[in-house]
This record gives structure tokens, sequence and C-alpha cells, in this order.
């Protein structure tokens, strides 16, 4: 910090000044030199052996560097940028927290997974193949997904959108604000109701009641039912940013409204509206409650989710990993890497639009 | 959400002839198509609720144990005996631990991200914590079956040891695996995005006008969180925990795999046993008989009611204060 003009008319040097107003700081290379010693200590301590295991010695270390700082920093600098520093030290920390479990799981997945990946995997159905030994491949699951992920589009889709319009463009007339108040609760609400009661009320409602099978198409009302929110909120959310302007200058050339919502609103906010669907579709994809509970399992190819057993990658992974061989739990890891890329894909896709389109949220 | 915002659309109203009807068939058709949408939605919800109530009462009036209070699982006994006793304790336990541990950092990094971290790399690092949200959660129980729990024995151990005069931690069978421990650092893991994408959003709204009053007060970085960033952000992150909350609590495949799965009540957290409703209902769903089904159906609603619960409260807190909006 520089000073221009000293208050104090008596020669104070700029560092002396600083130290008045500012009080006694610590270097710059503080926690660098703390990091430091605390390393030294702890490879000091695991020589002696009292400390072993990489996650021991990452442990012990950042406990050894928190310590040395904030002592440090409590002997020169005071309780208050003690526990600042203390502070800074958590906030960091948490990040470290939170991208070791992501890290990890990541190259689990990826390291196990990729053992099994091959032609064949990918190509083949689980028919014929002893379910304890190796071989087969997921092939018949990949159908089942995209058949039951696909359907569930087609259903959640135009449904929400469809209720997006209707909260943005038509609830301001003065028909029903309480209509459209409770939807939007509703879909607040929906957000956050467990996927498996969603599969429960699929069951109870469609299969047991109506006397549907149980089936891809089954399962797939029950995803479109958990898309529905997601879609909701992120059109209503686009809708409303398309300025009204647009839809005044629309009405006055005499453009029906339905024709101006279809022709200017939409075409407008479809980058958006895109990107929810997309974040939908990955939120769904990996969806395994559910399904459990609204089809039956198979090991063969089904290209007909209407009827018959048909399984998923969720499932297939489910079936495989609770056979508990060897061979089944090494395709469940493959199956898992493939159901991880594609949700990916769907995520980093529904980036790209967002970020092509200049959408700033997602 | 309830803004005092308009809607953009707001009184754009079509033509209409004197019986108040839109004279053009096209925008009684899409009025009627986008109305019918939102009532499907209403309708969605109000009939989860029915049709539970009413697959789940033979079963509830067949039962001769009591439903709240028992923890027996027999719903083909004659006569059946079944009650969630024991899955609540679950539910909730392993909700707890998972609160317990993924608020504090779900808070932190959503702070590292706001306040700390560099701006260029803010937005790659919130990425990162979306793409945790974007792994289905099977893969989390295979993780957290095959990875974590092999790593969470010496940490069990290490509480037994040190803290084992606290009854909870303590492990009197010497065995560590499937245990609500696991299950609940699993779930923190999963409900950290939802935490901490929320909260980020509040505390990058406090005003900068706030923030640099602070700061030009002579606050150090976390006293000004602490006095300027917390109040304001309060309510949001107070919103963002519960809505956590709700998540864990219905998290169905990732415990069901974890857990042993076994309906007792046992305070000890690093021993295996403990259920939920979610893991029980996926379990013993396909060797069910109708009755069972039906009993399974009755515990799904008392779930329904209980996530209900727990996100309606957390939905109102974000209401009344209505520039916080979660940005899924």
């Amino acid at each position: 910090m520089t000073v221009g003009s000293p208050v104090n008319p008596a020669p104070v040097g700029d560092s002396d000044l600083h130290k008045l107003l500012a009080g006694q700081r610590l270097p710059r290379w503080a926690p660098l030199a703390a990091a430091g010693a605390g390393l030294g200590l702890t490879v000091l301590l695991a020589a002696v052996g009292a400390v072993n295991g990489l996650v021991g010695i990452a442990v012990v270390a950042a406990i050894l560097f928190t310590m040395i700082q904030t002592t440090w920093s409590l002997a020169v600098e005071g309780r208050r940028h003690a526990i600042d520093r203390l502070a800074t030290t958590a906030v960091y920390a948490t990040f470290v927290i939170a991208a070791a479990p992501l890290i990890s799981l990541l190259a689990t997945v990826i390291i196990k997974g990729s053992k099994v990946i091959n032609s064949t995997f990918l190509t083949h159905s689980m028919r014929n193949v002893d379910p304890q030994g190796p071989g087969g491949g997921l092939q018949h699951a990949i159908v089942g997904t995209f058949q039951q992920v696909g359907l569930a589009t087609l259903i959640g889709v135009p449904l929400g959108i469809l209720a997006a319009i209707y909260l943005v463009e038509y609830s301001g007339d003065a028909s029903s604000p309480r209509l459209a108040r409770s939807i939007e609760f509703v879909v607040d609400v929906m957000t956050g109701v467990p996927s498996i009661i969603i599969g429960l009320f699929v069951y109870s409602a469609f299969i047991l009641t109506l006397g549907l099978p149980r089936s891809g198409f089954a399962a797939a009302i029950a995803l479109a039912i958990l898309m529905i929110p997601v879609v909701v909120r992120s059109t209503e959310e686009m809708l409303r940013i398309v300025p009204r302007d647009l839809r005044e200058a629309s009405l006055a050339l005499g453009i029906p409204r339905w024709r101006t919502i279809t022709k200017v609103v939409l075409p407008t906010a479809m980058a958006g509206i895109i990107t929810g669907a997309m974040l939908a579709i990955a939120r769904i994809a990996g969806e395994t409650a559910p399904l459990l509970l609204t089809t039956f399992l198979t090991q063969s190819f089904n290209y007909n989710p209407f009827k018959g057993p048909q399984i998923a990658l969720p499932t297939f992974i489910w079936d495989q990993f609770t056979s508990g061989t060897q061979a089944s739990q090494d395709r469940a890891w493959g199956g898992a890497l493939v159901l991880i890329i594609i949700v990916m894909i769907f995520y980093a896709g529904a980036r790209v639009v967002a970020r092509f389109a200049g959408i700033k949220k997602y | 959400m309830s803004t005092t915002l308009e809607p953009p659309g707001a009184g754009m109203i079509e033509p209409r002839s004197i019986h108040g009807q839109a004279v053009r068939r096209g925008d009684r058709i899409f009025r009627s198509a986008s109305l019918a949408a939102g009532i499907v939605i209403l309708a969605i919800i109000v009939s989860i609720g029915i049709f539970l109530i009413w697959r789940a009462i033979p079963s509830l009036q067949a039962n001769s144990a009591n439903f709240f209070t028992s923890s027996a699982w027999f719903p083909d006994h004659t006569p059946p005996a079944f009650g969630i006793a024991a899955l609540t304790f679950g539910t909730l336990f392993t909700a707890a631990i998972a609160m317990v541990l993924a608020v504090p950092v779900g808070i932190g990094i959503a702070l590292f991200i706001a306040q700390y971290a560099d701006r260029r790399l803010a937005s790659s690092l919130g990425f990162v914590t979306d793409l945790l949200a974007a792994v289905p959660s099977i893969i989390f129980g295979m993780w957290g079956l095959s990875f974590l729990t092999p790593h969470m024995e010496g940490v069990g151990r290490w509480l037994n040891d040190y803290l084992g005069f606290i009854p909870i931690f303590r492990n009197d069978l010497n065995q560590y695996s499937k245990s609500i421990l696991i299950a609940g650092v699993v779930l923190a893991i999963m409900i950290l995005p939802t935490i901490s994408a929320l909260s980020r959003e509040v505390l990058t709204q406090v005003p900068s006008s706030t923030i640099e009053a602070s700061l030009a007060l002579g606050a150090t970085r976390w006293e000004m969180v602490r006095q300027a960033m917390f109040p304001f952000a309060r309510p949001g992150m107070i919103s963002a925990s519960m809505l956590g909350l709700g998540r864990a609590l219905g998290e169905t495949i990732a415990v069901a795999l974890i857990l042993s799965a076994s309906n007792d009540i046992n305070w000890h957290i690093s021993e295996p046993g403990g259920n939920t409703f979610a893991a029980n209902i996926a379990l013993k769903w396909n060797e069910a008989t109708p009755i069972g089904l039906s009993a399974l159906i009755a515990s799904g609603l008392v779930l329904f009611a209980i996530t209900l619960v727990v996100n309606t409260i957390a939905r109102g807190i974000i209401t009344r204060h209505a520039e916080f909006r979660e940005g899924s």
C-alpha cells in the first residue's frame, strides 16, 4: 500500500505507516512456508512410522499446515487475521474434499469399465451367455435406454413446454392467477419428489389400475414425469427473457397470438429450451429406481417398448452388479462407463448449446 | 415462484367474441392445449397421493402390527405384520449424517467459487461440481460399495478407538462394511451439488456495495463473509440445505447397494445394518406378493409425505425471498 502524503509531518517511512495502519502482517510467502514445514514434518513422521498411507499423510500434513500457519499468524498478526487464515484454509479444503470423490469415482469407472469394453461388448446382448462367466454385451440395454428415454422425451418435453407457455404467456390473463400459482408451486415441489415414488405411482396408477403391462413404455411414463419439472422450469425461464417488444411487434402486425408464440417467442427462446430438454434427458437417463418398479429385466433384445420385458442401461448395471460374480461385476462397470459417457454427452451438449446461444445460466 | 414480476405475455389479449371466447380457432386450440398441459401437471401430483393411498389401504387394513412403531417387515405372513419404525430411523439417520457432512462442505464450495476462487476459474469450478450432479446414482452406489467401503473401515475403527465413549461411534461387532455411516457419506457426496449450486447462486447475489463497505471498514475477508454475506444469503442457504435433505431422504439405488438392508434400529453408525424407505422398496419389490406390494406402497406414501413437507418448507423459504431461484 502506498500513501501519497503522510498525515503525520514527522518522517515516517512507507512500511512503518503500513504497519501503523494495517498492523504487522505475515509475508506473502508465509502459506507456502507453512505448507513446506507441515509437509516436511509429516514426511519425518512417516519415516519414523507414526503415519502411513497416502490418505493419512495428506490428512496429517493438512492438519500440521493449518496449525503452523494459524499459530504463526496468531503470534504476528493477531487473533482476527489468524481466524481469517483459518477460514480461508477451510474454504479451500472444502473444495478439495468435493473434488476428491469426483476424481476417484470417475477414475474407478474408467479404469474398471475400460477393461471390458470392446466391440463384442458393445454389439451383443446377454442372450445365451453364462451369467456367471465372462462375455456377452449390453447392446440390448442401450436399445432399451434409447427407446425409453426417447419415449419419455416425446411425452415429457412437449407437455413441459406447453405448461411453461401457459405459465408465461397465458397466466397473466385475468382468468385464473391462482391456477397458475398452484402449477408453479407443484412444478417446484415435483423437482423434489423421489424418483422411486414416481415409479410407485406409475405402478399403482397405470399398471395396477389401467392394466398397462410392465414394459419399457411404463418406464417411459415414469421418466417423462421426472423430466417435466426440469423442462418447465428451464423453458419458463427462457420465455420470460424474450423481450415483450417482440411479442407486441408481432401482434401489432395482426398476427394471431398463437402464431406469435409459435413463430416469434418459441424460436427466440429455442436454444434455452433445447438446453433444458438435454439437461432433463441427462437427469433421467441414469435413473434406476423407477425402471426396477415398472419393467421386467431380460437378457435379450426387445425392440418393442410396449410389450414384454425390456432392460435399459441402469437396470443392466443393477442386474449385473447384484449378480455378484467377478465377470458380471466387470460387465456392470463396463455398463457404468457407457452410461456415464451417454449422460455426459447430453450434459456437455446442453452446455455447448447454452454457450453457443449466449445463455448465462447453464 | 410468485414474484411480483408480471409475465411478459400478460395483457396480450386475442380478439374475443361477446361470450369471452377467442375468435380465432388457432388461439382457442393453443390456449386450451397449454392450459391442459398445466392441469395435467397438477393432476399428476394429486393422483400420486390418491393412488398411493388407495393401493396402500388393503395392506394397512390387514396389518396386525402397528404400522408406525413396529420394525418388522413380514407382509406375507398370515396375518401380515409390518411397520416403518426401522425404515424411518434409517432414512432419517442416513440423511442426518449426510446433512452434517454436506452442509458445511457445500456452503464452503459455494463460498470458494463465489468469493475465494479466481473469477475465470470460478465458472469451470462450478461446472466440476455440477458434474457430480450428473453422475447417475447407481454409479455412486457401486463406487461406495467397491471403493469407499474398504477405505471407510479405517475411519470406522478410528471412531471406535478414539471416540468410542460416545455410543453412536462404538462398534461392538468389529465389522465396518454396509453401515449407515458409509451410506451417509455417499449421500453427502450426492447432495453436495444441490446444496452448493443454490448457495453459490445466492452468495453471488450479495450486492458488491455491501461487500466493499464491509472490507472498507477494515473487516478481514472472513469477517466480511460472516457479517455481510451470510446474513444476506442465509434464507437461500437454508432452503438449499433443505432441498439437499429432500434428495437424501428419497435416494434409492445408491443406498440399496450399500446398506445390508436389515430392518433393525441400530444406533452404532459404523456397524452393518439399517434400511431406508426407498432402498426397502427397491430391494423387496420383485419378490413381493400383492399384499407385500401394497405394504411397500404404504411405506412409499410415508416417504412421499415426508419429502413433500421438506420440499414445501424449502420452497416456502425461497418464495418468501423471491429473488432466489434454483438454477436447474
